[in-house]
């Protein structure tokens, strides 16, 4: 049995704490863990390190923690329609490590499966590539990459059973599931908390191994970014 | 002098098209291209967030906040259609799984170079999934207006900013004309010119050595 919560702020009171790095799921605004950034904001922590592919846009998601200065650098792969992140960052306020979207998803993943580094052609002959080693593996040059791991993860699950076991929903898996992975402690934020057995076990996405702590918000805003839809008249 | 219109660009873009292919497309005039898939073609987009099979834009009822595309849009999913996370998505591209990639580009250089992520001082995005994407996917091909709106060639000697990959470009196809790169070491040949636009016309807006016969 792992431990559901029904507020997002007693979830995290005795484990968040200023100058810590997090992984925070989502891409975009899709499949963010809203009820736990929000606890982060009520918590107050600051000098965070954040991994996560976006920074959110202003005022939503990770916007929220840009707003109150709580964060203090951000490992992300895209962060555009952000202004509040732009004018921190050019004003030297904010510290940014930008990764590509495959290599940062990869870093999260051999975090998580115990690979301190691996060699990917990415980047090479880039600014990315600066600095870092090179090796040739077969006539190509690939170029070495660390793992990402994090003191805590938070993720935005669908439903969960109450030994942990997790599914995703639709594109809002993203980034979360291997970020789950890759957390000391891993927080998710689900709709829905079921009775263990549920599940058929060959359909699980994410294995209860991964789930330290539950909060259940069963009704989240999901903000969409870009709302764009067809009409039946047009087929 | 008829340059080619986005649309255009896009059509002659889905023209490389081919039956079974797994495509990626960026954002702006790539995206154009899954409106001119051939009737009959079964071409499968993915969408680097985590999505196999992208469907339409939904219908306004069936909008769904955790069904996106990498542009963020609302899209929607068809029968084939996979969910995956964003480390199985980006295995299939950097494992050299999808066939095609089309984006945009800021500058492309003689030897295929590729510039579209970063202006320092200006722009400060972030490359997303573009540096993946042109590292591991099988044929990348660029769509572009072929100078800046200050008249300037995109189509350079060397790219004078931040590149995206080395060496990655195999096709660039502009209003103007399309140039294909044979092979890595080899300069792009122009293959095909817009109606009315003459070889004096892409010398003239083209920094790079090109091979034109």
């Amino acid at each position: 049995m792992k431990p559901v919560y029904e507020n997002a702020q007693q979830a995290l009171a005795d484990i968040i704490h200023d100058d810590m790095t997090l992984m925070v799921g989502g891409f975009g605004l899709c499949g963010i863990p809203e009820a736990l950034i929000d606890a982060l904001e009520t918590l107050g922590a600051k000098g965070l390190t954040c991994i996560s592919n976006n920074a959110g846009i202003d005022g939503v998601g990770l916007g929220k923690l840009l707003r109150t200065r709580q964060i203090k650098k951000m490992i992300s792969s895209y962060v555009g329609e952000n202004k509040e992140f732009e004018r921190q960052y050019l004003a030297g306020e904010l510290e940014l490590e930008f990764n590509p979207q495959g290599t940062l998803a990869e870093r999260c993943r051999a975090g998580g499966a115990g690979i301190p580094a691996f060699f990917t052609k990415t980047g090479v002959g880039t600014i990315i590539a600066e600095g870092k080693p090179t090796e040739v593996f077969e006539g190509q040059t690939y170029v070495m990459e660390r793992w990402l791991r994090a003191d805590v993860s938070l993720i935005k699950g669908w439903k969960v059973d109450e030994a942990g076991n997790l599914l995703f929903r639709k594109t809002a898996r993203n980034f979360n599931q291997p970020m789950a992975t890759a957390g000391d402690i891993c927080v998710v934020e689900v709709e829905e908390v079921v009775a263990t057995g549920t599940f058929d076990p060959d359909q699980v996405h994410l294995p209860g191994i991964f789930v330290d702590r539950i909060v259940l918000n069963p009704d989240p805003e999901k903000r969409i970014e870009f709302r764009t839809t067809r009409s039946r008249e047009n087929g | 002098m008829m340059p080619w219109d986005r649309n255009q660009i896009a059509a002659r873009a889905a023209k490389e098209l081919q039956d079974g292919y797994y495509v990626n497309l960026g954002i702006g005039i790539p995206t154009l291209v899954a409106n001119n898939i051939p009737d009959g073609m079964t071409v499968t987009l993915q969408s680097e967030n985590g999505m196999l099979g992208i469907g339409p834009f939904p219908y306004e009822d069936e909008v769904d906040a955790d069904l996106i595309n990498a542009g963020k849009q609302t899209i929607s999913a068809l029968p084939s259609s996979t969910f995956f996370s964003s480390a199985d998505s980006f295995a299939m591209i950097r494992g050299g799984h999808i066939d095609l990639t089309i984006l945009g580009a800021l500058e492309v250089s003689e030897e295929g170079d590729l510039a579209n992520w970063m202006i320092p001082g200006k722009m400060i995005k972030g490359m997303g999934g573009a540096m993946d994407l042109v590292a591991g996917v099988k044929q990348v091909i660029v769509t572009m207006d072929h100078v800046s709106k200050d008249g300037s060639p995109k189509i350079r000697k060397q790219c004078g900013l931040p590149l995206t990959g080395k060496s990655v470009v195999d096709m660039v196809i502009t209003d103007l004309c399309v140039l294909q790169r044979p092979s890595a070491g080899e300069l792009f040949r122009l293959t095909e010119l817009a109606d009315g636009v003459t070889l004096d016309e892409i010398l003239a807006k083209t920094e790079a050595d090109i091979v034109t016969g």
